[in-house]
């Protein structure tokens, strides 16, 4: 083995080293803000995946909802004056924000197989600020899909009002970036997209289901009322169905009939505990998507 | 090397555990080295990727690292990148130890990887502003920074562009621009140039001087072509997972000792049998030829064809080549060709896969 005695190679007119960043930390919000940047810019550019995500709760509420109203008579089925379509409505808006935020999350297994995501893990920013950006990109988008999908109100018969807006926003936020941060924690360990989407499926689907979206989550029999209280979404339908029809001028009456409350054990979980519920799960996901992450390769 | 507060707290943490001896050698014994390795090692399992090396970078050189297939050239850049982690011996990186300051590390690290890592549904400005962001390059300095980098890899004019459009050496270019934009020490390549064609090859050098030239980056890259070695600085051959060779081009040329002369015979077999019997000394078979390493190839023409009974067709003398000095160490040859295919394929697909037009 020969070794290094070779005089210095270096051309002396290489000029006086340029002043180097002595600095190393990035401010994490620096570091979430551009992360989040990234993910809303590719966002506002591809339409297409707007119109896809929207497209399955679309199918959802026009050809499932309608289909089923009138299979059930039409009209009434929940008395008073409430269709089937209508109370539906709010569980189509939060399957709307639950499948865009899953979906936002594949752009992690995206990245992966496109590079990107190296840039990314080598830059000297903390990994919680790339899980925390990823998961506020992702929950940015999920809202916007579930604001969209807010325009069929009208047309069903539930009244909008501003206030009621104004109030689902940061319902669906949150919703949104507890869902995200569940993705990214699952993305991050998988290596391909298959992998991504199948486990997904198996997880994305009884979520929704289970959750009081499609059915009304009282007199339901009892395993399934134990499962439903184990289900994290069924804490975010309801405060969007309670949110939308209380503005939409539906009576509290027609609210408990329903069952649009999550109860346990008779006990009628106020709409701020459900808030709670979804934010500390939040917390815990987001949790394990930074660990994710943090992983080294 | 930066005596900042942090080399200082470290300094003070190392102190406190008693190891003064390595941190004496990592930030005082070589100022000018910007890379210091000293036995590492890389375990994979049961394979031994890296077997003990020891390696000095001088700051601002381009420093190639070269190997067949497999000898470990891509786990040491992995380990100087701090993307995995070394099972023996240290390396420091921009003043810092890559298994125990990482993300010191990073800060003062670009890297060029050898598949592209841009987004591509981003323009190309958008790319680098995020860079500058995350490497934390000065808001006052971000876009002047930025323009700099594009003039420099001559993307300006591009740079609003969605890098989707950009065809394969324009990536190359912009990830080069991309990989300076934050000042690193040194700029980490792995085969920057392979799947490209050779006017873009001569391209990317272009911009890879140029990028030296300007702002006095370390340059240390892997490469696959032998005249890409000789435009470096100094050079490394690996193989095995153990440096073989270390210097200049040209000092690696001139430990050969003299001069190549290869020989065409009406029967190579025969002759090899007679310079061995004759000279003592071995001819290499290659590619239809016979090579001999002598000290004084003019010399020796005239005795060999006096000493051989078959027929001498052609001989030619000339200078070893990095061919010869790496045909000689590692036994094999490290053609164009014989770049291996799948890397090349990975990487070209990768390309295609983006979108990008060659």
């Amino acid at each position: 083995m020969t070794t290094a005695t070779a005089p210095r190679a270096v051309e002396q007119t290489v000029p006086a080293t340029v002043a180097r960043a002595t600095h190393v930390r990035v401010p994490f919000l620096q570091a979430v803000y551009v992360i989040w940047l990234r993910d809303v810019t590719r966002f506002a550019r591809d339409r297409a995946r707007l119109i896809g995500s929207l497209a399955q709760p679309v199918l959802f509420l026009v050809v499932f909802g309608v289909g089923l109203s009138s299979a059930l008579g039409g009209g009434r089925i929940f008395p008073p004056g409430l269709s089937y379509l209508q109370f539906m409505f709010p569980g189509v808006v939060s399957m709307t924000v639950l499948m865009a935020s899953i979906f936002s999350a594949m752009s992690i297994v995206w990245d992966r197989e496109f590079g990107f995501l190296r840039e990314i893990l080598v830059a000297p920013i903390d990994r919680s600020a790339v899980a925390v950006g990823k998961a506020l990109g992702g929950a940015t988008q999920a809202m916007i899909g579930g604001v969209i999908m807010l325009v069929f109100a009208p047309i069903i018969g539930v009244k909008l009002t501003v206030l009621g807006v104004l109030e689902l926003i940061p319902l669906l936020f949150l919703f949104a970036f507890v869902l995200t941060s569940l993705g990214i924690a699952i993305a991050s360990r998988m290596k391909s997209m298959q992998g991504f989407q199948v486990i997904m499926n198996f997880l994305m689907m009884p979520m929704l289901f289970l959750s009081g979206a499609l059915f009304p989550l009282a007199g339901l029999p009892g395993w399934m009322t134990v499962l439903t209280r184990f289900n994290p979404v069924t804490y975010a339908v309801s405060p969007v169905r309670t949110v939308l029809f209380a503005n939409g001028g539906i009576s509290q009456a027609v609210l408990d009939r329903i069952g649009a409350e999550v109860t346990i054990g008779g006990y009628t979980l106020p709409l701020m505990l459900d808030v709670a519920i979804v934010a500390v799960i939040g917390v815990a996901v987001l949790g394990f998507a930074i660990r994710a992450l943090q992983a080294r390769d | 090397m930066g005596f900042d507060a942090e080399t200082l707290s470290s300094a003070t943490e190392t102190l406190e555990a008693g190891a003064l001896t390595s941190l004496v050698a990592a930030t005082v014994a070589a100022p000018d080295d910007v890379i210091t390795v000293r036995g590492l090692s890389k375990r994979y399992g049961a394979v031994e990727a890296v077997r003990g090396i020891d390696l000095d970078v001088h700051r601002g050189e381009i420093f190639g690292f070269l190997g067949p297939n497999g000898a470990g050239k891509s786990t040491t850049i992995s380990v100087l990148c701090t993307l995995v982690g070394a099972t023996g011996g240290s390396a420091v990186v921009g003043g810092y130890d890559v298994n125990s300051h990482p993300q010191q590390v990073r800060a003062r690290i670009g890297l060029v990887f050898q598949e592209p890592s841009l987004d591509n549904q981003l323009t190309a400005r958008e790319n680098l502003y995020f860079h500058a962001m995350v490497y934390g390059v000065p808001r006052h300095e971000r876009n002047r920074r930025i323009e700099a980098a594009f003039e420099m890899v001559e993307l300006t004019d591009r740079a609003d562009a969605q890098v989707i459009t950009y065809s394969g050496g324009m990536k190359r270019r912009l990830e080069i621009a991309r990989g300076v934009l934050h000042y690193p020490e040194v700029l980490f390549l792995d085969e920057p140039t392979i799947g490209l064609d050779p006017q873009t090859r001569a391209k990317v050098w272009e911009h890879l001087r140029e990028v030296r030239q300007r702002t006095g980056t370390t340059i240390f890259m892997t490469t696959h072509y032998m005249e890409e070695a000789e435009w470096c600085d100094r050079i490394a051959i690996i193989d095995h997972g153990r440096i073989v060779s270390l210097g200049t081009p040209d000092q690696l040329k001139n430990q050969m000792g003299g001069d190549v002369v290869v020989v065409t015979t009406s029967d190579n077999a025969r002759a090899t049998r007679q310079i061995e019997e004759q000279f003592g000394v071995t001819a290499l078979h290659d590619d239809g030829t016979l090579r001999i390493d002598v000290a004084a190839g003019a010399e020796f023409v005239p005795k060999l064809v006096k000493a051989l009974d078959v027929e001498v067709r052609t001989v030619t003398v000339r200078r070893p080549s990095l061919d010869d000095v790496f045909l000689k160490l590692t036994g094999r040859a490290i053609r164009d060709d014989e770049v291996d295919q799948g890397a090349a394929t990975r990487a070209m697909m990768a390309r295609r896969w983006q979108g990008g037009r060659r």
